[in-house]
């Protein structure tokens, strides 16, 4: 293919529009002051208004007048647009155009030495805020890249440095290829940067985590807000910087809805209204998208259909995934009806030259084109603060725009020019001939059939002689044509050449033919009537943009979610076994009854009333599970980074899809405390949920909850176990653990005194540790070894409080009698140990001594799997030291609701509890039990016989998506190669749950 | 009285050796002909014999069946309302090849190179582990000791739990060696910036087609008669004679079809699949092919998004309502501390669809006959091994397994650990 790339955009060279006060050596001076008027076109000035038969004139790069009735000046040169259309050029308001991302130095996440302070002095203590940049000083202007950004109609780009939490500024460029870097510069810093990624400049190891990011974050504004009152001694440049530019449109490259949300959570609490760049996904939860009154900028790389040819590959596909495929070209339509304003960008196309069809599939999938427009030129000039001179044709406006051949986005459309700064970019050639259809052509005593197709600036030709193929090559430039083709005996190397001027009769033409002998001749050819070629075209570009049927989504949309929510119903549960778990014990062939979300009755022969009845004869009735100790439905669980990270929450990176939810539900489960993990002695603050499969991630956190934090001990917080380059980090015995929370407590015991004073430096950090002085906030330590578990309890008590609880808490046993007079609870695995030195005495006894020592004692899982069998776990504790059954069953309900201080709510049955319960089809502590009905707050969560359903409609589901997808490929249209999605890694030093 | 006597002189020795204590003294031989009536034995075969009488001397079964059928001998032991069970048995573990996971220098599971048929896991094997002693009170009382790692791994061989050192462990040696096949997907490096999910390994027909060269060259090799030996390759011709077991590690459905066409391509008799996660999609030609199934943990997650949440509970019985032959095994994290759950792990697939005493044959009768110790071990029945014990209830549930008395091949066999030792320490200092 000897395509002709050059044609496709061609800037016609100007007199520069030197400014004027440049001095000026290599001739007399030229001001070019002449007016360019465009006549006869529809003008489409915005995406609502269009002046048909309009006149629109521009002089010196910017619009003069638009409109019916103008006077054309005298130094006018005149440009006939009839039958033509005129829109605003686009703007692209996220990219890096022009701008390297830097490349990440660490290649293993394993490797190196920690960096643990920043590298640069003057600037935030954290290098991965860098507020202070300014990407205009890194940008280099991309000529070959803007050509691409013209071809699909874009005049102006937003750009910026894409690297680090605080990015700094962006610029506003006009893609004008043959201006100075004066003409084009819009704007030298448009808008202020952020996101939830570290810098890959530097390997600070701080944040380690998303709700490290999100903490880090919050801080830089506390540290600004005082920084900018004059509070500190030193200068800060990145402050000072992020303190300069907050006026600027704020944009958040926040990568996917769930992290829209949680940037926009942080925007809220400073007052900030970021302009989120969002993931393709938001049309999953529209309602919380509409609820952050946020502007979108959304990416429309609309996945390609997966290659589901193969059966043993395909199986890697998750019906989440098929889903997405089929739903995400809705996004924009979707967002679009619910009135969340929203520009389109280039950001993750593989290739810009994909963005015309991807919007048109977007309008395929019900995006209104007025939107769509919109969305290119209106709206991203409003997030821009620019709405008066880019994305709209009124005088005074930047003349940036394109002519067209029929309305945008339709297929047949064709973009001729690309005006930016009143300069002309050729897209394709105006004056054209469209020549498609078919021919005769009659070279010396040979008719071939001739075929024409593609873009009239850009033809392409089949010729065929009789049934012979014949190879052919064809240029049409400056209505020339030249066509070369092969010699039908494909043995010999040599052509025949044809060229000649196009006129406007293309019927019939002829013109020079030079044979393979070198004698020259005249070539002639005549069209067909025209329909056999270009039916059979509409017939494959009707497979290309047909709708295929869009999936309803479920919550969450994923298998097993729901198509609706579940609402609180009111059960009177019959005949049942009942487990109290308060003084009435264990009833037989007792009745409950649930109302309005909460325990309404138990007893025998209870009235119904309104309730629907089930008989539960043969079946046993418990309070619901209660995991003290989860790592389940959280993006991120460990915050590395820094000794202490009492900073972060898990509450901020809440994942409400996690497939494992169902199956704790499936397990019994009805509330988990999700802690954060053991990297560091002061950890980061709980999420305490109700696994209401399908809410949002607020809505599974409790109402209320009470405040939690995890502190670790032993081999992890000493990074025993992190290879040898993790030896840096204080502390590394546990004789400096004991110090650091000394020191810890005894600042905060000091900012707490400060802060009364008045002048302080709000820190989250400390914030947190006031609570825990205060005996707001409580302790959940992992914990294993006996003199560790000694120390903390004095240094609460040094310090005048109490831990709440020690988890894990192995060597517990050894302990418990200081334990009980401490008052602190014991929530422990049943059996594990001998996978560290540290547990080489843990014993499956311990949970039956510490309670037999008056500790309040809990199983936990800290695992997926376990979570599920808990009452399997509970069950051991009667092998292992005899505890009774009634008790040991209060090791998974009340006792952790006891020590989550939850009790007042949940973990047992008793008249206005929550209707948190769950409906076994044996002993709750046998092997042989199930979970048949879990219930949360009286709506039944999971319930065998709907998984039942469940599965089949799974395996349908599957079936139809494969089906559409097979489509999509034998029809010619893009695959991917099927995956598995694992959970997304946050960032390289995420360590996984660490026991 | 004599346990707390035990019991304090130990805990002198503590004072002088800290937790270094070897495990538990071996048992001596049995002495004397020992009866067991009155319970209800389960045999392992799927049967069960109610109020029953078992008698066994110098260490094998003489005597199965009702009560009624036959007279005690010797020492006799009174079980009534108990329940006898065969030894539980744990195929594809590292007890004893690695003691705590976390201490480099306990660690002797893995080996370097990709392909080791020829190291024996029996040599590191330490009998004196104080893992291997927690197992006896739930009734895990013979293990398959495999080593792990590289394409070949090396050379399993199958021990009982209680004795001196590894020769005396040995139940049989050298029984079967291990190939992890190649996996027909690959993960994704997040570190490096690449998408973290699963994909499919471009390099899987090189990998599949290097073992079977490999196996090739083996078999070359044997014909050899040349001084020059390789060591590995002789490894391998107990397999090629069929002396050996051959256990093929592999999860998909894939590569499972491609095990069984290896199979036969290699002319490989014995031949068993370990984990298997996806072999219930093809039951029907896994019967076919007679190729056994150690399957995936039970107490495991499952491992696609979409799968039924208790498809991990429920694999072995979709197994053996094909007709496969299928045994647990519990490899994966924490597989050592957690060997002990097996009960518990057939258990949970008698809650999900099977008849206990079905349920019991996933770790007793169906174990030994693929490891091939059925003649043994594995059942309750005359001429075996009296490797058996005593429980006041169902111990394949862990609210009634209470294990009173435990044989090992008719040896009586102490039930105190390590843990129990500490227990009872510390009860001690809170009974004071």
């Amino acid at each position: 293919m000897k395509k002709i790339i050059a044609l496709f955009v061609l800037c016609i060279v100007y007199n520069t529009y030197a400014q004027e006060y440049f001095p000026k050596n290599d001739g007399v001076k030229t001001t070019d002051v002449n007016y360019i008027v465009f006549k006869n076109a529809t003008i489409h000035t915005s995406p609502n208004t269009e002046i048909k038969n309009g006149t629109m004139i521009i002089q010196k790069g910017k619009i003069v007048q638009v409109g019916t009735s103008v006077s054309t000046p005298a130094n006018s040169i005149v440009i006939d647009l009839k039958d033509k259309h005129v829109y605003p050029s686009f703007i692209d308001v996220y990219t890096n155009f022009g701008i390297e991302k830097p490349k990440t130095k660490n290649t293993s996440p394993f490797g190196g030495n920690p960096q643990y302070d920043a590298s640069r002095e003057g600037y935030y203590w954290n290098d991965h805020i860098r507020p202070e940049t300014n990407s205009l000083t890194v940008f280099k202007y991309d000529k070959k890249k803007a050509d691409e950004f013209i071809k699909e109609g874009f005049g102006v780009v937003n750009t910026h440095m894409p690297d680090g939490i605080a990015r700094g500024t962006g610029l506003l460029v006009a893609l004008n290829n043959e201006g100075t870097q004066g003409d084009r510069l819009i704007s030298k810093q448009s808008s202020q940067f952020f996101s939830f990624s570290k810098s890959a400049k530097s390997n600070q190891s701080y944040p380690t985590s998303l709700m490290g990011s999100m903490a880090l974050l919050r801080q830089m504004y506390y540290d600004a807000n005082w920084y900018e009152k004059g509070n500190a001694t030193n200068t800060d440049l990145s402050l000072e910087a992020l303190n300069e530019h907050k006026k600027l449109p704020q944009i958040f490259e926040a990568g996917s809805r769930i992290n829209g949300f949680r940037a926009d959570k942080v925007g809220d609490e400073f007052n900030i209204q970021y302009t989120i760049v969002g993931g393709g996904d938001e049309y999953v939860r529209i309602d919380k998208v509409k609820a952050t009154n946020a502007r979108y900028i959304l990416p429309i790389n609309f996945p390609d259909a997966y290659d589901m040819s193969d059966p043993y590959m395909s199986n890697l596909v998750s019906l989440g995934d098929m889903r997405h495929w089929n739903q995400a070209p809705s996004n924009p339509s979707i967002l679009s009806k619910n009135g969340v304003p929203f520009s389109l960008t280039t950001h993750k196309l593989k290739k810009v030259t994909d963005f015309t069809s991807k919007i048109q599939k977007a309008i395929t999938y019900g995006l209104s084109t007025e939107k769509a427009l919109a969305s290119l030129t209106t709206i991203p000039a409003k997030i821009l603060g620019k709405e008066n001179v880019l994305g709209i044709l009124q005088k005074g406006a930047y003349a940036n725009f394109l002519i067209t051949s029929d309305t945008l986005f339709k297929k047949e459309n064709i973009i001729y020019e690309n005006w930016i700064q009143g300069r002309k970019n050729i897209v394709n050639d105006m004056s054209s001939i469209n020549l498609n259809g078919s021919y005769e052509l009659t070279i010396a005593d040979n008719t071939y059939e001739l075929t024409i197709s593609g873009k009239p600036s850009a033809p392409k030709t089949k010729i065929k002689l009789g049934e012979t193929k014949i190879g052919s090559t064809i240029t049409y430039k400056n209505n020339w044509i030249n066509l070369t083709l092969t010699d039908p005996d494909t043995t010999k190397t040599q052509y025949t050449r044809l060229s000649t001027i196009i006129s406007k009769n293309t019927k019939f033409w002829s013109g020079k033919a030079i044979l393979p002998n070198g004698q020259e001749t005249t070539f002639i050819v005549k069209q067909k009537p025209k329909e056999t070629s270009s039916e059979k075209k509409e017939k494959t570009s009707k497979i290309a943009h047909e709708k295929p049927r869009v999936i309803p989504v479920t919550y969450p949309n994923i298998a097993y979610g729901a198509t609706k929510l579940p609402k609180s119903e009111n059960i009177l549960f019959k005949n049942a076994t009942v487990w109290t778990n308060e003084s009435e014990g264990i009833l037989k062939e007792t009745d409950v009854l649930i109302t309005n979300g909460k325990i309404a009755g138990i007893g025998k022969n209870l009235v119904p009333g309104n309730a629907k009845i089930i008989d539960a004869t043969g079946k046993h009735i418990t309070a619901g599970i209660i995991d003290e100790h989860s790592h389940i439905a959280a993006a991120a669980i460990n915050e590395a980074g820094h000794n202490s990270s009492a900073e972060v929450t898990i509450e901020d990176v809440i994942s409400p899809d996690d497939i494992n939810i169902y199956r704790n539900l499936a397990g019994g489960v009805t509330s988990i405390q999700i802690l954060h993990g053991s990297a560091n002695p002061i950890g980061g603050r709980s999420a305490i949920l109700k696994l209401k499969w399908g809410e949002s991630a607020e809505n599974l956190i409790y109402k209320n909850a009470p405040k939690f934090i995890k502190f670790a001990l032993g081999e992890n917080v000493k990074q025993s176990n992190w290879g040898d380059n993790q030896r840096i980090r204080f502390p590394q015995t546990r004789m400096g653990v004991e110090q650091l929370y000394i020191d810890y407590f005894t600042r905060a015991r000091a900012y707490e005194a400060s802060k009364k004073k008045g002048t302080y430096r709000k820190d989250t950090e400390m914030e947190t540790l006031i609570e825990i002085l205060n005996g707001e906030r409580h302790i959940s330590c992992h914990s294993y070894i006996q003199s560790e578990i000694n120390m903390l309890i004095k240094v609460a008590e040094k310090f005048k409080f109490t831990i709440n609880t020690f988890t894990h808490i192995l060597e517990g046993y050894k302990v418990a009698d200081k334990m009980a007079k401490h008052g602190v609870g014991g929530s422990t695995f049943s059996d594990w140990w001998a996978y560290k030195y540290e547990v080489n005495d843990a014993i499956p006894y311990n949970a039956a001594i510490m309670h037999n020592q008056g500790v309040t004692v809990a199983i936990n899982s800290d695992d997926g799997e376990m979570s599920r069998r808990l009452n399997q776990e509970a069950a051991k504790s009667v092998k292992y030291g005899g505890v009774s059954e009634e008790d040991a069953w209060k090791f998974v309900t009340l006792n952790p609701a006891k020590l989550l201080r939850i009790d007042d709510r949940v973990g047992s049955l008793k008249i206005g509890k929550d209707a948190d319960i769950v409906v076994w089809t044996q002993h709750p502590l046998s092997i042989y039990t199930k979970a048949e009905k879990t219930i949360i707050d009286g709506a039944i969560y999971f319930d065998l016989e709907k998984d039942k359903v469940a599965r089949k409609q799974i395996a349908q589901q599957k079936n139809e998506l494969t089906a559409m997808m097979i489509k999509e490929k034998n029809s010619g249209l893009k695959t991917q190669t099927p995956k598995k999605k694992e959970k997304q890694h946050f960032h390289c030093n995420t360590l996984e749950s660490i026991y | 009285m004599k346990k707390i006597n035990s019991t304090i002189s130990l805990f002198v020795l503590l004072l002088f050796f800290g937790n270094i204590v070897a495990q538990q003294t071996p048992a001596k031989a049995q002495s004397e002909t020992i009866s067991i009536i009155g319970a209800t034995a389960h045999i392992g075969n799927g049967t069960v014999i109610e109020d029953s009488i078992l008698i066994f001397e110098n260490g094998k079964i003489t005597t199965i069946g009702p009560k009624t059928t036959a007279t005690a001998i010797g020492k006799t032991i009174d079980a009534s309302g108990k329940h006898i069970y065969p030894g539980f048995i744990a195929p594809n573990s590292t007890l004893g090849l690695v003691e705590i996971a976390a201490v480099r220098a306990t660690n002797d599971d893995n080996e370097v190179g990709n392909y080791n048929p020829h190291i024996r896991s029996i040599i590191a094997y330490n009998a004196e582990s104080k893992i291997v002693e927690s197992m006896r009170p739930n009734g895990v009382l013979i293990a398959q000791i495999t080593p792990r790692g590289g394409t070949i791994s090396g050379t399993s061989s199958i021990v009982q739990l209680d004795a001196w050192n590894w020769e005396d462990a040995v139940l049989k040696i050298d029984d079967g060696i291990h190939v992890n096949w190649p996996s027909p997907f690959t993960q994704g490096r997040w570190w490096l910036g690449e998408e973290p999910g699963y994909k499919a390994n471009k390099k899987y027909d090189t990998q599949v087609t290097q073992l079977k060269d490999y196996f090739a060259q083996a078999k070359a090799s044997l014909q050899s008669k040349l001084d020059t030996k390789n060591l590995p390759h002789i490894a391998m011709s107990g397999i090629f004679k069929g002396t050996k077991t051959l256990f093929v590690h592999a999860d998909s459905e894939k590569s499972i079809l491609d095990v069984i066409s290896f199979s036969k391509s290699q002319n490989i008799n014995k031949i068993v699949l370990v984990g298997a996660y996806e072999a219930y999609k093809i039951g029907e030609q896994l019967k076919q092919n007679n190729i056994a199934v150690l399957t995936s943990r039970t107490h495991s997650l499952p491992s696609y998004e979409d799968d039924d949440y208790d498809l991990p509970y429920k694999n072995a019985k979709l197994l053996l309502d094909a007709g496969v032959l299928v045994a647990i095994q519990n490899s994966g994290q924490m597989e050592r501390a957690n060997a002990r759950n097996l009960p518990f792990q057939a258990g949970t697939v008698a809650a999900h669809g099977i008849d206990k005493e079905k349920a019991l044959q996933l770790i007793t009768s169906n174990s030994a006959k693929i490891l091939g110790i059925d003649a043994v071990v594995g059942t309750l029945e005359k001429g075996k091994d009296a490797t058996l014990f005593i429980s006041n209830g169902d111990a394949l549930d862990m609210r009634t397994n209470q294990l009173e008395k435990v044989f090992i091949q008719g040896r009586t066999i102490s039930l105190e650990t390590h843990q129990t030792k500490l227990w009872k320490r510390y009860s001690t200092k809170y009974s004071k």
